[in-house]
C-alpha cells in the first residue's frame, strides 16, 4: 500500500510530492498561492496557502514536506478569517484602480480578493504613487502594485539566469529592482517577460502598443500587412474558448481581416527562409571548421542574453536573422510598390521581439522592417475590442503570394523545431521514414536541455537543445573554457520555447506542452514537411532576394 | 569611471576569502573595510567575478544597515540611540555635532570627507551610556560640550596628516 495523507478528511495518495500543497491540488482543491510556481524554488512569502492540522497548528502547504498519516485541513473559519487578513493588508498599501490597470481581469490579486469577497479593506485607503519604469521596450514596471512574492526575481534568476532584478532594502522599505535602481532597460535584463508572466498583479506587465495599431489600422493611408507566428495559432485558442493547444490558425486569419488588415501571412514562410539559410551556414561553418558551435538566432532575448552576457561568444550566433526579420525585409521589398505607407505587423508569443523590431539592424533608411511586434494577448484584447465573437469566425487563409507553408516552418514555436527543421533539410536521406525518424531522435520534449547526433555529409554533427536561458549557462562556461562539444546550438529563452512566450495567456507547464502537441499536429497536417520543398520561399531567391540575400535576410548584430 | 578602486585590492580580497558567491557578505566587508563604502564600479566586478547578479549582491549590501553605498568621512562617528543611552540624552549629543558639522539626518557626510555622523541602535556598552564610537573607539559617558572637544581634536588630527 502507497503512503497517503488526509486532505479534509479525504485519504489521497503520496508519490514523492515534494510539498503538501502539490497532494491538496492532486485532491482537486486549488489553494490560493501567490508566491508558489512548481518550477520555480519554494518561497513562502505570501502565507495564502495555509493549512491546519488537527491540534491547530498552522501552516504553510508549500514550504511543508508530505507525511504518511497527516490530518490537516484547507477551509476552516480559522483559515478563512488568516487568508482574509493578509489580502486585506496587501490591499491596504496596493494600487485599487483596477478598471485602468493593464492586468485587469487577469490580476491575481484581484481574482482571490473577490474569491475571499473582500469587500471592505479596514487599513490604508489605496492610494499609493506610482513608482513606474517605462524604460524597456517590452515590460513595464510599477512598483506601487509590487506584493514583494518576489514569483519574477526567481523566474529571472533561477530559469531564466539572467538576474536583472532583485530585492533591494528590507522590512517596509523592500523593493524589487535592479542595482542601484537602474533603468531595467540598462540592465542585464533581456525582454524576455517571463517576469510579467508570473506577475500576479499589475507590478510588472507586457507593453500595450495595440493604441498605436489601432490607430495605423484606420489611417486611410496606410496598408496593414501582417504575419502570425507559429506559436500564436496554439497560445490563443483556450482563451477564446477553443481547447487548449488547439490550432486556430484559420481563425486567427479571419479575425485579423475583420480587425483591418489588408493582408495576412505566416511567418512559418519566413520560417523556410531561416532554414533554409542557417542550414547552410551550418554546413558552411562545418566544412571551415569555424565558429563552431552555430548558435541559433530566432531568438531575440536569447540574442540579446549573448549580447549582455557572453559578448566573447557573439560570433557563435548565427548571422540569419529571426524568421520574423526575414519575412519582415522580403514583404516590405514586395510591397513597395504601393501607394499607400506600408505597415507591417508581427502577431508574437514574445515580448522581446518589441525590441528586435526597434534594433536598428533591423531598419534600413531608418526604416524598420516590421514596424509593430504585437503580442498574442494584445491581439486577443483587439479581437474583444472589436466585439469579434471568435467562436463565430469562419477560418480563412492566408494570402498568397505567401499562401503555402510547411510543416517545417510550423514547429519553429516549439523548443526543437528549429533543429528538426535544420535536420530535414540538411539530411541526405530524403525517404519519408527518415523524415519520420527525426522525430525520435532525442529533438521532441519540453526538457530544458536535449542532445542529438545526426549524420550530415558523412559527418556526424553533434546537437545541443536547450530552452530556459539558464540552461544555456553551462553550456556557455564549457565554450569559454575551451570544450568543444557540440556544432550547432539552438536556444530558445522561454522554457518548453515560442509556446511558451510571455505574450501568451498564462498557461501552466502542462499547457504549454499540448500547445507544443498542437505544432507537431499542424506539421503532421501539413502536405509540405521540408523548406526546400516550399516554391513560395524558393521562388523568391529568383525575385526579391536576387543579389540581396545578404542584406535582407542576415544581420551583423552591432554593427 | 573608476573612482579611486583599485581592482588588485580587489582581487586580493577575493582570494583571500575564495571567489565565491557564498562569501559575498565577508567580501564585502572587507571592501568596505578598504574603501568606508562600496563603490559601485565593484557591483558588475563582483557580479563576474563570483558568477551572481549584480541585482542579488545589491539586494545583500541593501539588506544589511551595515553596508553603506555612500562614500563616508574619515571619522565615522556611531552615536548610540539605544534605550539606556537615548534616556541618558544622547539625542543632544547627536543634535550638537550635527550642529557643529553642519549635517543633518540626511546629510550624514561633510564636504570636506572628514566626518559622517550616523545613530545606532545599541552598541552594547549601555554601562557607559550616552556613549559614541569614532571608527570602532568607544567614547564613554558622553556630553555635547564633550562631543565638540572630541571634534576639534579629530579635525586637527585629520587635517595634519
Amino acid at each position: 500500500m502507497s503512503a497517503f495523507m488526509m486532505v479534509d478528511n479525504i485519504p489521497v495518495p503520496i508519490h514523492g510530492e515534494e510539498n503538501i500543497l502539490a497532494v491538496i491540488r492532486k485532491a482537486g482543491i486549488q489553494l490560493p498561492t501567490f508566491c508558489y510556481y512548481s518550477e520555480l524554488s519554494v518561497y513562502g512569502a505570501c502565507r495564502m496557502c495555509m493549512v491546519e492540522d488537527k491540534r491547530g497548528n498552522i501552516q504553510a502547504a508549500c514550504s511543508t514536506p508530505p507525511r504518511e498519516g497527516m490530518e490537516i485541513y484547507t477551509n476552516t473559519p480559522r483559515l478563512r478569517k488568516y487568508r482574509k487578513n493578509v489580502l486585506e493588508l496587501l490591499l491596504a498599501s496596493h494600487c485599487r484602480d483596477c478598471t485602468t490597470c493593464e492586468k485587469s481581469g487577469k490580476c491575481k490579486l484581484q481574482e482571490l480578493a473577490h474569491q475571499f469577497g473582500i469587500r471592505d479593506i479596514r487599513f490604508g485607503d489605496g492610494q499609493v504613487e506610482h513608482e513606474r519604469d517605462e524604460s524597456s521596450v517590452c515590460i513595464s514596471r510599477d512598483n506601487a502594485k509590487c506584493i514583494l512574492c518576489g514569483d519574477c526575481v526567481r523566474m529571472c534568476e533561477e530559469i531564466q539566469g539572467v538576474g536583472a532584478i532583485d530585492f533591494s532594502g528590507r522590512g517596509a522599505r523592500m523593493k524589487v529592482m535592479p542595482a542601484f535602481d537602474e533603468p531595467i532597460a540598462s540592465s542585464a535584463c533581456v525582454g524576455c517577460g517571463q517576469c510579467a508572466a508570473v506577475c500576479p498583479t499589475g507590478a510588472i506587465v507586457v507593453k500595450n502598443d495595440t493604441q498605436k495599431m489601432w490607430e495605423e489600422l484606420s489611417d486611410p493611408h496606410t496598408k496593414c500587412v501582417v504575419q502570425i507566428a507559429p506559436a500564436v495559432r496554439v497560445g490563443i485558442s483556450r482563451e477564446m474558448g477553443l481547447g487548449e493547444g488547439e490550432n486556430a490558425m484559420g481563425k486567427v486569419t479571419a479575425a485579423l481581416r475583420r480587425l483591418g488588415f489588408d493582408e495576412v501571412y505566416d511567418t512559418t514562410t519566413g520560417a523556410d527562409l531561416t532554414v533554409l539559410e542557417e542550414a547552410n551556414e551550418l554546413s558552411e561553418r562545418l566544412a571551415k571548421g569555424e565558429n563552431l558551435p552555430l548558435f541559433t538566432s530566432c531568438c531575440p532575448a536569447w540574442v540579446q542574453f549573448v549580447e549582455k552576457h557572453y559578448p566573447e561568444l557573439m560570433h557563435h550566433v548565427s548571422t540569419c536573422r529571426s524568421p520574423m526579420e526575414m519575412f519582415g525585409a522580403v514583404l516590405k521589398e514586395q510591397l513597395k510598390p504601393s501607394t499607400r505607407r506600408i505597415v507591417s505587423v508581427a502577431i508574437m508569443p514574445c515580448t522581446a521581439k518589441k525590441f528586435e523590431v526597434q534594433r536598428d539592424e533591423f531598419k534600413r533608411n531608418g526604416v524598420p522592417d516590421v514596424d509593430y511586434a504585437i503580442t498574442t494577448q494584445e491581439l486577443i484584447s483587439m479581437i474583444r475590442q472589436a466585439g469579434i465573437v471568435f467562436d463565430d469566425l469562419e477560418p480563412e487563409s492566408v494570402d498568397m503570394p505567401f499562401g503555402v507553408s510547411t510543416g517545417a516552418g510550423v514547429i519553429f514555436g516549439v523548443t526543437g523545431g528549429v533543429t528538426e527543421a535544420v535536420i530535414r533539410r540538411l539530411s541526405d536521406d530524403k525517404s519519408t521514414t527518415a523524415l519520420r525518424a527525426i522525430a525520435f531522435n532525442g529533438v521532441r520534449g519540453m526538457e530544458g536541455v536535449k542532445h542529438t547526433e545526426v549524420e550530415i555529409g558523412g559527418k556526424k554533427v553533434r546537437i545541443a537543445i536547450v530552452s530556459g536561458l539558464n540552461n544555456a549557462r553551462p553550456l556557455m562556461d564549457r565554450i569559454l573554457e575551451g570544450h568543444k562539444d557540440y556544432d550547432f546550438i539552438e536556444v530558445m529563452a522561454c522554457p518548453g520555447g515560442c509556446v511558451s512566450g510571455a505574450g501568451q495567456p498564462f498557461g501552466t507547464k502542462a499547457d504549454k506542452a499540448r500547445r507544443g502537441e498542437g505544432l507537431y499536429q499542424a506539421d503532421r497536417m501539413s502536405p509540405i514537411k521540408r523548406s526546400e520543398e516550399n516554391y513560395a520561399v524558393t521562388s523568391l531567391y529568383d525575385g526579391v532576394l536576387k543579389g540581396r540575400v545578404h542584406e535582407l535576410l542576415h544581420v551583423e548584430y552591432g554593427k | 569611471m573608476n573612482n579611486g578602486v583599485d581592482f588588485a585590492v580587489i582581487d586580493r580580497i577575493l582570494d583571500r576569502h575564495g571567489a565565491q558567491a557564498s562569501n559575498v557578505i565577508a567580501i564585502l566587508q572587507d571592501i568596505q573595510g578598504e574603501y568606508r563604502y562600496l563603490p559601485r564600479e565593484i557591483f558588475p566586478y563582483l557580479a563576474r567575478k563570483l558568477q551572481m547578479s549584480a541585482a542579488k549582491i545589491y539586494s545583500v549590501a541593501t539588506f544589511y544597515e551595515n553596508f553603506s553605498l555612500e562614500p563616508k568621512g574619515k571619522y565615522v562617528i556611531k552615536i548610540c540611540d539605544g534605550t539606556a543611552c537615548h534616556v541618558r540624552k544622547s539625542i543632544p549629543i547627536l543634535e550638537k555635532m550635527r550642529e557643529t558639522l553642519g549635517l543633518s539626518s540626511q546629510k550624514i557626510t561633510t564636504d570636506d570627507m572628514l566626518f559622517t555622523v550616523e545613530t545606532v541602535s545599541c552598541l552594547g556598552a549601555c554601562g557607559l551610556a550616552p556613549a559614541c564610537t569614532v571608527n570602532d573607539k568607544v567614547y564613554p559617558s558622553m556630553t555635547p560640550e564633550k562631543a565638540v572637544e572630541l571634534l576639534d581634536e579629530l579635525k586637527k588630527e585629520g587635517t595634519a596628516c
